[in-house]
Order: structure tokens, then sequence, then C-alpha cells
């Protein structure tokens, strides 16, 4: 029997806030132990929440970005259960009224080869809320030491339907999802720091059958790679079960990406009742149509839309946008560029290939670079213009983004502009010809390789500053009179 | 002069204080001097930093001198007045224990917002004042350290759970406090000590620092020796507080002035008798002086007419569902982890929370948790909570009702004078029953009041409850103020 | 309503993290029947079409703007820690 996964994945995002998701102390990743807290994080005796608007905004843009349906109104609750990264013993969460509803990630699967778009496809979201994260447990020798940085931190848990069908569709919808996460400002979503952190639901049934088998809960895909293998991994272990006529358990696994195997998590020895009540230190949270155009203009173009962009508007080639769009600074770079030298794939090819390949060697970011979109769109315009030769184009390039000075000033100083007197050049041309009777016979008599063998000569005789194109249309020129 | 001292107003003590008649650090020794001598027997306090209340009493002085030599404005009238606080309430650098061994030694590194307020007013914040474990009861019997003596008689309770606060005023140990009311706590333990105790409506003082029991409930309020005391420190500790997302953003009158105003303008208050408040259950010694009281108000020219609360008789189970589920969620955060008590002889984390809690909690409060566990529990959140939640709708929406016809909804505070000490700590429903005339306010939000209106044949203090609209204390506390003026209830002092 | 005798008292204990001793949990067992029974009378009212009360007023959006401000120190932090190594809490091993 043939049978077919059915995966819903639960997200979770830390948003990119200043200050914690209940009160104002600062918000942040990688600081020594216990130094973002205050009496709120603590949970001391006496404290109480504070909503972070900031958060809200941010929760708000992603609902927006992924179609979703913003609650008009809201309210926070508590789920309550103990456990020594949480400091209240409680989280405040949202349980039956999440500020976001609906919604899709639009995804691209895998294409037959890399320069061919894959096919796309939208998965449906289930809901978003938000909440708070926890501290962080170090274990050591017979103890736990517990840091509570991360504890409090706005995170936004995105819960998808179970219609994702494979490891790959997993893996394209995480990719999407990072994406239009980092485009919106909302998340760095760095899995290394935890700031984006994924729950696998699984399940298989008979390939075609509508039922839902019994679904395991797959933890710790700490990195998107482990996302694809993991679920890969479980889907061979749940059809090997069931292909040998074993039956499935309901229950937790945990995932172990160095050995690539999961293990059950012994199931915890009573069920869970989170006693879900609404909190009341929190009023509720009320969305209006005025609150959520403010956000929508600050929405960017989401990737997709963007690519296909590219594609149409500047005739980019697929490869070209796949390597642009996923990173809102280049794309906007590019942009920037092709509205300066008016040729988007010149200034697409020198962005995907030229400037990723400095950038990746000198280890730097786009930010810093000290070539900007002039630069580019400058040296763009010096070849069209026939100033310098293409490959006197790549030494400017590696000049300018080392130096950062303007094209034209690297070509001054290291003389490298191509030859451009015409007279030489037609006088070069001619005297080709004129020693090359044959060729031109068979130039004349529809053998058009035959110009080849004239290019040669004048190259030399131009010590190779002369623009092959400029060569190409003298000779056409002169063997046609 | 030192007793006159220790049983002075506020008002009465500014007065002094700004003339120079008197310094704070007079008036502080004085106190505490009477602390000293008194609470071995009533047990008011659970501790009090003298060292420290010293040095607040200089540095009022100094601000007061130096105010003085820059000529500028009348100071606060609590500059310099010694504010005792329950020990529910945060104070930076002091103890917080909640009366409970499971906060015991933790030391509070941040105040309460009334307690900024407080300094900020100029007062000295006086001594960590006794209560019902967690605020949970209602004669400071289930407090982890000690039970307060009522002072009108030491083999009697105080109240509660407000208990330390409303018997170190009476016992001339402060000469204001701070306490806290989720069913009562303030009201009740006011009328059993005859002074004054006012909870303010739902999220006009800011619990930010307060330890809470029943977040949706609880509220910080003044005891205090006059109405005009009591008005004094509302003010001082009223108003929003961008830290309690809780408390409402509106302005903060100057209730002494509105009082007087309202004095001024004659105007003619409506009163409100809700029948269900006088059937059963009630002492009818209570009854008949409250029933005077009333009769007091006709004689001011008072319009005076029965009202009707039709759903009184399912406030205390909507309350014990409300509170007890709330409280066991909030009491989760003491577990050993961070702060205060931890069981010596854990195995792992979760057994730390089970020893811990077992050993730091005492019989009421786990009888809360435990309830309050219960109706959240899956499949019964309908049932309790949510029928709870909607039955709090029906009792609020028949208090808005009544407040159509009158001002102001006079009743008794409790249904009987102090009980002694023992009578009913073995039948929590009985002593939870005895809640019955102050929850509804809490239930409803309402901002309500006790006042000294008598004492039965045996001496001991019997309180009348006013009960006003949202947010408008003022015109609370001029109804209050009114029958002070014609009465002496509230100047008797307890032989101590 | 659920009836009281339906109170599983070890379940709700657990939930709670408190470890009762025999006599408590015959004594919280019946006084808790007591309560239940008592609140039961909440049965009599008609809630039908009522909202329930959260809070005492309504207001909503009450936030405050992502500006961080000063957190405790360290050392502020650990004071009240019953145990601490390595400016951490200590909590004995915690076992899944």
């Amino acid at each position: 029997m043939n049978y077919e996964a059915v995966i819903g994945l639960e997200v979770h995002v830390q948003l990119k806030t200043r200050s914690k998701m209940f009160t104002r102390v600062a918000a942040g990743f990688g600081l020594p132990e216990n130094t973002l807290t205050d009496p709120v994080v603590l949970a001391l005796p006496g404290t109480l929440p504070v909503m972070n608007k900031g958060a809200l905004d941010k929760i708000i843009k992603a609902g927006l970005l992924l179609g979703c349906e913003i609650a008009a109104v809201c309210k926070w609750d508590r789920k309550n259960y103990f456990y020594p990264d949480s400091p209240k013993n409680y989280q405040i969460s949202q349980y039956d009224q999440p500020l976001c509803r609906g919604g899709c990630v639009e995804i691209e699967l895998p294409g037959p080869a890399r320069n061919v778009m894959g096919e796309h496809k939208r998965i449906a979201l289930t809901r978003i809320h938000l909440e708070e994260d926890v501290g962080k447990l170090n274990h050591v020798e017979g103890a736990s030491l517990v840091d509570f940085n991360r504890a409090g931190t706005p995170l936004m848990e995105i819960v998808s339907e179970p219609v994702i069908r494979s490891a790959d569709e997993a893996f394209a919808y995480l990719t999407a999802l990072k994406t239009v996460m980092i485009y919106g400002g909302i998340s760095d979503c760095d899995m290394e720091k935890g700031q984006l952190r994924c729950d696998a639901n699984i399940s298989i049934r008979p390939a075609g059958t509508a039922g839902l088998g019994t679904k395991v809960e797959l933890k710790n895909l700490n990195s998107i790679s482990f996302v694809r293998d993991g679920i890969a991994q479980e889907i061979r272990r749940q059809t090997a079960v069931a292909l040998s006529g074993g039956t499935i358990e309901q229950e937790t696994r945990d995932y172990d990406g160095q050995t690539g195997l999961s293990q059950s998590l012994r199931s915890k020895e009573m069920a869970h009742d989170y006693r879900y009540f609404p909190d009341p230190d929190l009023m509720p949270v009320e969305v209006d149509e005025a609150w959520k155009s403010a956000i929508r203009a600050t929405c960017p173009e989401l990737p997709f839309d963007k690519q296909r962009r590219f594609m149409e508007q500047y005739g980019v080639p697929y490869t070209i946008t796949s390597v642009l769009v996923p990173d809102r600074g280049l794309s906007d770079f590019f942009e920037e560029t092709a509205r300066l030298c008016g040729k988007p794939q010149a200034a697409g090819n020198w962005i995907a290939n030229d400037l990723l390949r400095e950038l990746g060697a000198a280890k730097i970011e786009l930010s810093q670079s000290k070539v900007g979109p002039a630069h580019v769109a400058g040296l763009v315009r010096l070849v069209d213009g026939g100033v310098i030769l293409s490959n006197a184009a790549k030494e400017v390039f590696v000049d300018m983004f080392r130096t950062g000075e303007a094209p034209e000033a690297v070509v001054e100083r290291k003389g490298l502009k191509a030859e451009t007197n015409l007279d030489e050049l037609e006088r070069w041309c001619a005297e080709a010809i004129a020693s090359n009777p044959k060729s031109v016979a068979d130039y004349k008599g529809g053998k058009e390789s035959a110009l080849n063998a004239f290019k040669g000569p004048v190259m030399r005789a131009a010590k190779g500053k002369a623009d092959p194109k400029r060569v190409d249309e003298m000779l056409r020129r002169l063997l046609a009179r | 002069m030192p007793e006159e001292l220790f049983n002075s107003t506020i008002a009465e003590l500014s007065g002094l204080l700004d003339r120079g008649a008197l310094s704070s650090v007079e008036l502080m020794k004085a106190v505490i001097a009477r602390t000293k001598a008194v609470d071995g027997r009533v047990r008011a306090f659970n501790s009090y930093d003298e060292e420290d209340a010293m040095a607040q009493a200089r540095a009022s002085d100094a601000r007061r001198a130096k105010a003085k030599g820059s000529g500028s404005g009348a100071a606060s009238r609590l500059e310099g007045i010694p504010v005792g606080i329950k020990d529910v309430i945060s104070v930076a650098g002091q103890p917080l224990t909640a009366s409970s061994r499971i906060l015991e030694g933790f030391v509070s590194p941040y105040d309460a917002t009334v307690t900024r307020k407080l300094k900020a007013a100029g007062a000295i914040c006086w001594g960590r004042l006794n209560l019902d474990e967690f605020a949970m009861g209602s004669s400071t019997e289930n407090s982890a350290f000690a039970t307060t003596s009522n002072p009108w008689d030491l083999e009697r309770v105080p109240g509660g759970s407000s208990g330390g606060s409303a018997a170190a005023l009476a016992a001339g140990e402060a000469v204001a406090t701070l306490g806290s009311d989720t069913g009562g706590s303030i009201r009740q333990p006011a009328a059993l000590c005859s002074v004054v105790g006012l909870k303010p409506s739902y999220g006009r003082v800011s619990r930010y620092g307060l330890i809470a029991f029943a977040s949706s409930l609880d509220q910080i309020g003044p005891f205090a020796r006059s109405v005009e005391d009591a008005a004094t420190v509302l003010g001082a500790i009223a108003g929003h507080d961008p830290r309690d997302s809780t408390s409402l953003r509106q302005e903060v009158p100057d209730y002494n002035r509105g009082v007087s105003d309202l004095a001024k303008s004659g105007r003619r208050w409506k009163l409100g008798i809700p029948r269900e408040y006088f059937g059963e259950g009630l002492d009818p010694e209570v009854g008949a002086a409250v029933q005077a009281a009333i009769g007091e108000y006709r004689r001011m020219g008072c319009e005076v007419r029965e009202v009707s609360l039709p759903h009184t008789k399912y406030a205390i189970g909507a309350y014990y569902i409300i509170a007890t589920a709330e409280c066991s969620s909030n009491l989760a955060r003491f577990d050993g982890v961070r702060y205060g008590h931890r069981s010596k002889d854990a195995k792992d984390a979760i057994d730390l929370y089970f020893k811990t809690r077992a050993e730091g909690f005492g019989p009421e409060v786990k009888r809360r948790i435990i309830l309050g566990t219960y109706v959240l529990s899956s499949g019964y959140y309908d049932a309790y909570y949510l029928r709870a939640q909607k039955v709090r709708t029906l009792i609020r929406r028949d208090f808005l009702d009544a407040y159509r016809d009158v001002d102001v909804i006079v009743t008794p505070t409790s249904p009987t004078p102090a009980f002694r000490k023992g009578e009913k700590a073995a039948d929590p429903l009985a002593m939870y029953l005895n809640d019955i005339y102050t929850i509804g306010v809490n239930l409803a939000g309402l901002p309500g009041m006790s006042l000294p209106c008598g004492f039965t044949a045996g001496g001991l203090p019997i309180g009348l409850q006013l009960i006003g609209q949202p947010f408008k204390e003022t015109e609370l506390l001029a109804v209050a103020s009114a029958y002070e003026q014609r009465t002496e209830w509230h100047l008797r002092r307890p032989r101590l | 309503m659920p009836q009281p005798n339906d109170l599983k008292l070890d379940h709700i204990a657990n939930l709670a993290r408190l470890s009762l001793t025999a006599e408590e949990k015959e004594r919280f067992g019946r006084q808790l029947g007591d309560m239940l029974d008592y609140v039961a009378l909440l049965n009599e009212v008609d809630v039908e079409g009522v909202e329930p009360t959260a809070h005492a007023f309504p207001v909503v959006n009450v936030w405050a703007q992502d500006v961080p401000e000063p957190g405790l120190s360290v050392e502020d932090a650990l004071r009240n820690a019953p145990e601490r190594r390595d400016n951490m809490f200590v909590v004995p091993k915690v076992v899944e």
C-alpha cells in the first residue's frame, strides 16, 4: 500500500522588538546571564504585565502580509503549567481569540532544474497568536541553571492547517515564511539564535484517502534542514510501522539532528490541563480599520510578487531573481541600480554575480559595502557605451568594491579605457580585409563565420583595447561597400 | 502630649507640623514608643524598621525646613506622617511576606506604585502590617506568624484580611494605614476596629506592587481616623499607573475640596437601603445601630428609599469561584526557584514544587488553591468560572439599576461584631458567609467604605457601609462625612 | 454543574503542585465538597444571553510604547535566590 503524509507545522517566531512583551526591560540575545530581567520578568510578587504596542504592530503586520483576518477584538489568556523556565508558572498567551485567523503562505517547490521555476502552492494557516517566551535551562551535573534573559520576549505562534504533504513542502514553507518575516522587519528568524523554532505534527494515511491518521508531534527541529530531514525520517518511520502491521502511537518525539533519528519523549505522568482563563491583569485589544491601514502602509511587497514583477517588468531571468529577491536589501539595491542605468538585466547580472561574490569573499553585509547602486549603474553605462570592455569592467568592479571609488575614476586611474579612435579602427579593419581576399570572398558568398578571420589581426593591432562589438560592426560596414 | 499625638488625625498633625509646633522626628518617636508599648498585645506588625522610619522622619523635617527657607508653598498634608503598610504591598528594601512562610526572608527590590506615591507625598512608610496569609481570610487567624488582636477586646479578632492595618490604627501605632480589599478586607476590619476604611473603585488605585490574590477584585485603600484623612490618603495614592493596565486613565480630583464643596452646596442625598442586606444572619445590635445611622441621615434631610439587589444571595458563590480561580494561578509563582522558601529535600525540580508549596502555604491558602484549580480544570470551566463571571455581570447590573434612583447605598459592613479568636476557624464556609455584605462591591468594582456607627452593649465596634457609584469617591466621602460630622463614634479610642 | 464527588483531589493537587498529607486530603476533600455544594446555588440563576464580566469596567488597548527601560542588575535579580551559581538560579535537576 502507498501512504501519504499529512503535516501541520507550528512555528514560533520571536518578534524583533526593543523591549519585552509585557514589560519594558530590553529584549536581546547573547548577553550575559540574567542581565535582561526586571521585577516583572522574574515574576516578583506584586508585579503586573503591560502590553508592548510595538509587538502588536508586528503581529498585525505579519497577519496582513499573510492575508489573515485580523480580529476586531481579542483577549489574553493564562496557560497554567509549572516549569522552572517559566517565572510565573503560567504563560500569557491567546487561547480562543487569536489576533489573526486564516491566511496562507505561498511556497515554491523545487523545480525540475535549478534555473527553472518550481511549482507554487499556497499553504493555508489556521491562526497566528502572540505570547511570551520562556527562559533558558542549562543542565549541569545534578542540577539545572536558569537564565531568564529570554523570558518574556514577544513570541508569535504561526499554526498551519494540516495540508503540507512532504518534507520538501515543509522546507519550502519555512523558507517562504522566514523570507516574509524578514521582509516585514517582523523577526530576524535566525534559527541558531532560537528566533524561529518549529514543531511538526505528522501523520500518514493510505494515499488518496481523506481520513487522518494518528499524529506524532516532532520537536526540536532546530534548523531548516533538520525540519526537512526530521520530517522525512518520521514519514519513513511511520510508513515502516504501518507496513509491518504495527500501530502508530500518539506521542511526542524529540528529533536529534546529529544522528538523524528521533526518540519518544516519555509521555508525561498526567495529561496536560492548562486551565486556560482570561488574564485579569490585561485589557483586551481592539483593532480598528485605522490601525490596520496604518500598518498596511508599512507592508512591503511580498517576495514572490516581487519576483514575478522583476521577471515581467525587467525581463530578468528566474535564476537571477531567485538570488535577488529573498534579500530585501539586495532587491532594493537592484531596483535602484536598474533605475539609474536603465539596463536591468545587466544590473541584475552584476549584482547577483559580482557583487555577491565580492561580499562573500570580504565576509561583509550589503549594508557595509562601499559599492552602491550608483557605482554599479555607472559601470553598466561604461560598458554599454563601449568606454570599457567587459574584461576590463570585471577589474573595475573588484577595484571599486575595495576602494569605493566611482567606476569612471577607476578606469581613468588604471588606464582601462577601450580604444575608441574610429579612424584608427577603420584603418586596421581595412588592412585586415585587404590582406585576406579569400575570406572576403567566403563572407560575400554567405559564409558568416568568415568574418572571424579578420578579427584576430584587428585585435592584435589594437593590442586588445578594441571593443569586439565595434570591430564586428566596422568589419561588416566595410565589407558591405 | 504623646497620647494626643498617636491618637490624632492627619489633619491635626499636619497642622502642628506646618506651624512648627511638632517635628516629624518627634511624631515618629511617639508612634514607635506607642508601638513598643502595645504591639506585644495587639500583634499588628509583622516587622518594623525603626532606624529606617527615623531616617525618613529626619528627611521629612529637612524637606520642610528647606521649603520654609525657600518660601515655597504649603507642604503636602502627608509630609512627615507615618503611614503603616499592609505586608502585602511592596516597599523597596523591606521584607514582603504576605504573612506567609513561603516568602520568609524575601526582601523586595522595588516600590509598589502606592509606596512610591506615598513617599513622593512625604509620608513615612512605617512597618509591615499583619494579615491573613495572602489576604485570604476575615480574621488574621490565617497569618503564618501571629493572630492580631482586636484593640477593643484582645480576645477577639480584628477582622481581616487587613486586620493588622485596622488594629494598628485603632491602637495608635500609626496615623493612617494602607490595606487591600478583595472581598471586604478593608471594610470589615475597619468596622470591627472602629476606624474608617475605604475600598476605592476597581482601577482607581494602582495594584502594581500589591501581591495579587484575585486580580480582578483586589484594590488598595486607606484606613484612617476620619473621613477627611481617608480622602487625603486616597488623593495621594489614586491615579492611573502605566504599570497597571487595569488602572483607569481618569484624573484624580481633590477629594477634600470636593467633599467640602458638596457640603456647602447643601445637596440632598438620595440613599438606598437594599432589602436583601437586612435579613437573616444580621446581629440585632448591628442591625439596630445601622438603622439608627439611617435615621440620622433622615434627620439630615436625606431621602431614604428601599432598593433591591436581587442577586445578592449568589454573590458569595460567584466570588469564591472567581477569587479562588485567580488565586490558584496568581500563587503559582511561589515555587522556591527565584525567591522565598525552598524545601531542603527535593530530589528534582518537580518534587521541589510539591514540597516547597506544601511547606510554605498554610491550610486556608491550600484550600483556595485546590478549589481554584478545580474550577478551572478541564471540563469544569464553563460550569463554574464562566457561569460565575456571568452572575458577576448580573450582580453589577443590580447595583447600576439601583443607582438610577439613589446616590449611595447604605448597609451594615459586617453581619456581626468582632468574634472570638478560634470561634469560626474550624468552619471555612461559615467564615466565608461572613463576607456577605462586602463581596458584591468587589464583584461590581464599586467604591465602598466602612465608618464607625456605634458599639454593642459589650463595647464592640459596629460599622456602617456606604457603597458609591463607580469612580464617584467624592460623593461617597461626602455622604460619609455628613454622618461623621453629626456623630462622635469615630472619636472613641480603645483602652490599652 | 458537576457533583462534588467527582472532585479528584489527587489530580487537582497534582495540577496545583501541592503535596497533601492524608489528613489534609480528608479535611480538604470534605470542606471542598461543602463549598461545591454551596456554589451549586449558582445553577438557579438564568444566565442565558448574559455576557461574562472579566473586568469591572471596559477599557481596551492599554499598552506601552516599545521603548526599553533599565531593568535589575544581576546582583539585584539574584539577591533573593535560594541558590545561585554562575549568575543563574539553581534548581534541582529537571527530569522530563
